[in-house]
């Protein structure tokens, strides 16, 4: 039974790794700057995935801090970017 | 505390979410890569972050409660944070986007 866990957490693993590279890919090459925004947001929801798949296979709770620490400051990015892209200034006098 | 001894009951939907939630955050990925405009690849990272998120961390909650005897407090934190940081994310960079002009 803990063999079908393992093979989930394999599977999980690959499809998010392809995820990360097809966010990458349209990083890369997005016509404008908000599809780059977009494709960083995925981008950094990804890259959490990822260490909270390694926090469940390996049970430590460090991998949890660091999936809220990126949480946090990728969404801190985020917001700053979309604000540069409306405004052209993120923090306005 | 290896993952070997997991218990049925845990182990099976802690599998069956797992392989749902990379699904979904595949398919949001592929989304956003294959659709032809921004206001078309606005919303498949949405949905794959937001129900990828929830099925991982409620299978990790699954394994934390029946493996570590540990309370989930980190989870339930990523999780009201994901829900409430997606959609103001995606509503600042829409806004920004109708303000640059329609491509």
């Amino acid at each position: 039974m803990s063999m079908i866990f393992q093979y989930a957490i394999w599977f999980a693993g690959l499809c998010v790794v392809l995820a990360m590279l097809c966010s990458l890919l349209r990083l890369f090459r997005g016509p404008r700057a908000q599809d780059r925004v977009l494709a960083l947001d995925t981008f950094y929801i990804n890259g959490m995935l990822s260490l909270l798949l390694l926090g469940i296979r390996s049970g430590l709770t460090v991998y949890f801090d660091m999936a809220l620490l990126i949480a946090l400051f990728g969404f801190a990015s985020s917001v700053a970017l979309a604000k540069f892209i409306l405004r052209g200034e993120v923090i306005e006098p | 505390m290896t993952l070997t001894d997991l218990p049925t009951w845990a182990a099976m939907p802690a599998a069956i979410l797992l392989a749902i939630g990379g699904l979904f955050t595949l398919l949001g990925a592929i989304g956003l890569l294959r659709l032809p405009d921004f206001y078309a690849r606005m919303h498949p990272p949405t949905m794959g972050t937001t129900l990828g998120t929830g099925c991982m961390l409620v299978a990790s909650m699954l394994v934390s409660v029946a493996l570590l005897h540990r309370p989930v407090f980190h989870e339930l934190l990523i999780t009201l944070l994901i829900v409430v940081t997606t959609p103001i994310t995606a509503m600042l960079l829409m806004r920004a986007a109708v303000h640059r002009g329609r491509r």
